[in-house]
């Protein structure tokens, strides 16, 4: 592999780390924070991306915006629907065990999955990214880089400073902390957990939605796409440790670079890789690498 | 005499079930039949699932690896152009899912709650894409078993698992035997002492028990008797391929134990029989016309209905509307 491929490489790496990222911290902040697995994050970035195909002929001809104003759209509505969901499912998950929150929410991945065959049928889709993203930037003498990719990994950058910012600094962010920690102690001290747990699930949600819409230009749009991320969302999650933001966020690049070179390095065993990395980190520390209170 | 009348007091409705089961091919017709062996097949592997999940409180989910692995053995191990005999088949299918269940679990019994989870599902997704991504097994086609199995001793076949009858027959004989010897297994000195594992681990050490080693056998013999299904499996349809270990496959068969009420052997047979039925009933066009394509919708309404309604499973139920109508009539008592 010479330095050009290698940087390519790396860049891809690191992307696909950022992304897996945005899906695994709502992930994590939902099952440290609030107790629940939730099996149908997949399926929040699954809408995320088939909204972005729905919503862009919707948005151009209507409101006369592009690529941004869906994204906006978007994200407003995954809040809203977040939100709902919470109110009228998710709080009623709280007091069952585990088992039967895998099972619910297993139950709700197929609902959404059929609802989109329904509205939206089964075909692959292609979103295209906004004109002015859709150069490539050249590395060296013969590769060449998409710039809409590396627009990707700013915008996951920045959202996850952005919820750096908000978890370490803000007054939501520490009763977000604090509730990871400990929940019974938090609401005793008089901290809203019902609103702090719809907040969060509502954040989560968006997390995961814009995650599908901006990945929609580069991966396409098909049936069944949530599980797959869903699968890795979780290996992330418990390498990093149940509830840690930080740990999440190493643990996505981590599996962002092993996943990549992989692929390149060892075709035929590529897919065991993460797995074998997620057995050999829970083996060495059996809970995670950050593991929260 | 009072021994026959305590077991029939006791397994009154197991009997009663085997018996309609044995019976059934006389009015059944050849779809059906063939229904009710998919169904015993998926009952003995939510069985196996019920000694982790039930009797120990392990929650696995990356059962189906186990499944999927004896399936591969009884396949790839099968003669080419012979048939190969039972007798030697069924152990050797059995041996391999045993043994990769003693790595898998001498390694994820390590871990606890959520990440046993998890670590469980890591070692099914290894399986998978080994089966997936190489040549072994046919790679994502899956590979064929052409000439299956027989039961025969000294040159003269008695059963051949060619006959869907001779097979239906097979697969009762194999869900019957693992409901008994679960039956005696978790009554016996070693199934107290999961109980005790799934009820309070920090105290049955504390007793003097190491409770590693339990753990670990049971997660063995969980394995094992899944692969006595993934054989079943492999011979019923002649055909493996590598979605049989993936996660879908793992959670429909938790999904089954919990439909039917986790903790009691009867309640993961009525989980396989009832998640079967429940996707046979929504795949049906006679009932839902246009909306059958789309049974998927139908059946995840079901099970969010279904556990939000019935936390014990359909085992419980009877119970569960007993208390109802108590708390209802107290005041009236009163």
């Amino acid at each position: 592999m010479d330095l050009p491929t290698f940087l390519v490489q790396c860049l891809n790496a690191v992307q696909y780390g950022l992304l897996l990222f945005l899906v695994a911290s709502g992930l994590t902040l939902i099952f440290g924070i609030m107790g629940v697995i939730n099996l149908a994050h997949g399926s929040f970035y699954m809408i995320g991306a088939y909204l972005a195909y729905a919503l862009a002929p919707f948005v151009a001809q209507h409101l006369g915006g592009g690529f941004f104003t869906a994204l906006f759209l978007g994200l407003v509505l995954a809040v809203a629907f977040g939100y709902a969901l919470e109110w009228g499912f998710v709080s009623y998950l709280y007091e069952r065990d585990h088992l039967q929150q895998v099972l619910m929410t297993y139950g709700l991945i197929l609902v959404f999955e059929e609802l989109r065959s329904l509205l939206l049928g089964d075909d692959v889709h292609g979103v295209q990214p906004p004109g002015w993203l859709t150069g490539s930037v050249p590395l060296g003498d013969l590769m060449t880089y998409p710039v809409y990719r590396l627009f990707m990994s700013g915008v996951c950058i920045a959202v996850a400073l952005a919820l750096y910012a908000v978890i370490a600094r803000t007054r939501i962010g520490m009763a977000i902390r604090a509730g990871a920690s400990n929940r019974e102690m938090v609401q005793s001290l008089g901290v809203d957990i019902r609103f702090l747990y719809r907040v969060v699930f509502a954040a989560g949600v968006a997390l995961a939605v814009l995650a599908g819409m901006i990945a929609a230009p580069v991966s396409s749009v098909y049936p069944g796409m949530g599980n797959q991320v869903l699968i890795i969302s979780f290996v992330v999650v418990v390498i990093g440790g149940i509830g840690s933001i930080r740990g999440a966020f190493l643990a996505s690049l981590l599996v962002g670079i092993v996943d990549t070179f992989g692929k390149v390095l060892f075709p035929q065993a590529a897919g065991v890789l993460v797995y074998v990395l997620m057995a050999a980190i829970l083996l060495w520390r059996p809970e995670g690498l950050f593991r929260q209170g | 005499m009072t021994r026959v009348q305590s077991l029939l007091r006791r397994a009154g409705p197991e009997i009663a079930v085997t018996l309609l089961l044995a019976a059934f091919p006389w009015f059944g017709g050849k779809f059906y039949v063939d229904l009710a062996t998919t169904i015993m097949i998926l009952a003995v592997f939510a069985l196996s699932l019920e000694v982790l999940v039930g009797a120990t409180g392990l929650v696995s989910f990356g059962h189906a690896a186990f499944f999927g692995v004896a399936a591969y053995a009884a396949t790839l191990l099968s003669p080419k152009a012979a048939a190969a005999s039972v007798l030697w088949l069924l152990p050797a299918s059995v041996l391999a899912a045993a043994a990769f269940a003693a790595v898998v679990g001498a390694l994820s019994l390590r871990t606890r709650g959520i990440y046993f989870i998890m670590v469980t599902l890591a070692f099914a997704q290894m399986a998978y894409y080994v089966f997936h991504d190489t040549k072994l097994g046919g790679g994502s086609d899956g590979i064929y078993l052409y000439v299956k199995p027989v039961l025969a001793i000294g040159g003269a076949t008695l059963v051949s698992l060619d006959q869907p009858l001779a097979f239906y027959y097979t697969t009762l004989a194999c869900l019957v035997a693992t409901f008994a010897f679960l039956a005696v297994v978790l009554r016996s000195r070693f199934g107290h002492a999961l109980a005790g594992i799934r009820a309070n681990e920090v105290r049955m050490r504390a007793a003097g028990y190491s409770t590693y080693p339990y753990k670990l056998a049971a997660f063995v013999l969980a394995g094992g008797l899944a692969g006595v299904a993934g054989f079943l499996y492999a011979v019923k349809d002649g055909f493996v391929n590598p979605e049989i270990l993936s996660w879908h496959q793992s959670g429909a068969v938790l999904l089954m134990i919990i439909l039917g009420g986790v903790g009691r052997l009867r309640g993961a047979v009525l989980g396989a029989f009832a998640f079967a039925l429940l996707k046979e009933l929504f795949q049906s066009e006679a009932i839902f016309g246009p909306l059958a394509r789309h049974w998927q919708l139908l059946l995840g309404f079901a099970i969010i209905g279904c556990v939000a309604l019935m936390p014990e499973g359909l085992i419980g139920l009877p119970a569960q509307l007993r208390r109802a109508r108590l708390r209802a009539g107290a005041p009236r008592a009163a």
